[in-house]
Order: structure tokens, then C-alpha cells, then sequence
């Protein structure tokens, strides 16, 4: 499959995950969250950025379990529990997030 | 045998696994191969240790740039398995003296121990996997 934005035609897997992490910009992530029934809000975007910076350090995306106890590192444990996460992210904080974020689908995650 | 195996699986038998790296980083998919089945197996919460021997060791090495290759440098990702609770990485003295190279040449915190030692660590694991 591939998404529109401005014209340009941008490569996904069958699951709409990304081919080429490059081409991510916040307008895509906007429509891949649209196409996943989430609005973009500012606790949206703050796991998404998060997840970049995770990739953009390990080169991978990261497991559920591994996300969360990051985010707890980071932002403190009212944001890094399942509950929270589940709550912006219904069908699952990694896939779901990942694919917004232009990342690859987490490893493991089947 | 379904039952069996979920009596097990409840039961919560942990099992000590090994992975052992021997390849250098590329060239060929092992170490990457390696790596990903480390990252899943932390899912199951077994208790994994992860060795490095032979040119394994430059698979952890500092400083590594695959812009040449045509291939993505993935020796980051070596600093999340940390975040994956998989912390016993154990190095071969002798594979790292055999390359000239020293602790403080590899990206993340590791045991350096013996041949002899690897060896016994080995015998008491109840898998093993090499690559």
C-alpha cells in the first residue's frame, strides 16, 4: 500500500507500516494516526517523539513491555503504565505508535 | 501433549538459554539473526545469556560504520537488550587478546571470562544456540 500526502506518494507494507523510515514527516504521521482512529493530541505526539528518539538511539522499536518501563524512566509512572498508554493507543501502544512514528513494526510483535 | 505443555508453561519453567555469537557483524544475516531472537526470547522471560567469541566479538565492537557496506549498522541496538533486562554478556579473553582488543573497545558492559570458563558456563546451560 502506499499513503498521499501532498502529492507524494509514500511506500507501506501491507499493514501500512513504513518501507523507508526517511520518509516520515508529521503530516503522514497524521494521516496513518487518522487511518488508525486516533486524533492526534499533545500526549499523542509526546509517545510518538518518544519512540523516535528511541529509534533514532537503538535502531529498533521497542517491545510493549520495553516502551513502558522507558516511558516510566522518563516521564514518570503515570504515563509509563498500560493503562495510559492503552488509553491513547487502543490497539496497542507498540504497533499502533510504531506505525504513527514511522517506524518499523516491533520485533516480536506479531 | 497440548496439555502437557501448558502445565509446563504455567508452571513457569525457566530454562537457561545461550545464545553464542561467533560471526563477524556482516556479511552474513547471523548476527542479525542472533539478535532478534534475543530480543523475542525476552518476552518469555527465560533466563538468557548471550556469548561472544571468535569474530563474534567485533558484533559488539565500538566505533562500527556500515555507510560503505550498504547496510544498517545496528550495534545500537546491543545497548537496548540492557532495557530487555538481558544483561549477562560474557566475552572470551582469548578472542578479544587474539584481536589486539580490550573491554573498553566494546559498546556495552560485559563479563570477560576464560576459554576454560565459557566452557564450564556452557556445560550448565540447557539450551544452546550457535551461530
Amino acid at each position: 500500500m502506499a499513503y498521499e500526502v501532498n502529492g507524494k506518494s509514500i511506500e507501506a507494507d501491507e499493514e501500512g507500516f513504513l518501507v523507508n523510515i526517511n520518509d516520515w514527516n508529521e503530516e503522514l504521521a497524521g494521516l496513518v494516526a487518522k487511518d488508525e482512529g486516533i486524533d492526534m493530541t499533545p500526549e499523542h505526539w509526546e509517545v510518538v517523539n518518544f519512540l523516535r528518539d528511541y529509534y533514532a538511539e537503538y535502531q529498533i522499536a521497542p517491545a510493549v513491555r520495553v516502551l513502558t518501563k522507558a516511558i516510566a524512566k522518563k516521564m514518570g509512572p503515570d504515563k509509563g503504565n498500560n493503562k495510559y498508554l492503552y488509553e491513547l493507543f487502543p490497539y496497542g501502544p507498540g504497533k499502533q505508535a510504531c506505525k504513527i512514528a514511522g517506524l518499523p513494526k516491533p520485533t516480536g510483535c506479531v | 501433549m497440548g496439555e502437557d505443555m501448558e502445565e509446563e508453561y504455567e508452571g513457569g519453567i525457566v530454562k537457561k538459554f545461550m545464545f553464542v555469537n561467533r560471526k563477524a557483524p556482516y556479511g552474513t544475516i547471523y548476527a542479525l539473526e542472533v539478535l532478534e531472537m534475543v530480543l523475542i526470547s525476552a518476552a518469555f522471560d527465560q533466563d538468557v545469556h548471550i556469548a561472544f567469541l571468535d569474530d563474534g566479538i567485533y558484533q559488539i565492537k565500538k566505533g562500527q560504520d556500515t555507510k560503505e557496506l550498504g547496510m544498517k549498522n545496528f550495534s545500537p541496538t546491543y545497548r537496548a537488550l540492557e532495557g530487555y533486562d538481558i544483561e549477562k554478556l560474557f566475552v572470551e579473553r582469548e578472542s578479544l587478546e587474539e584481536r589486539g582488543l580490550t573491554e573498553d573497545d566494546l559498546l556495552v558492559p560485559v563479563e570477560v571470562i576464560s576459554r576454560a570458563e565459557m566452557g564450564a558456563l556452557m556445560a550448565g546451560m540447557d539450551v544452546v544456540l550457535t551461530a
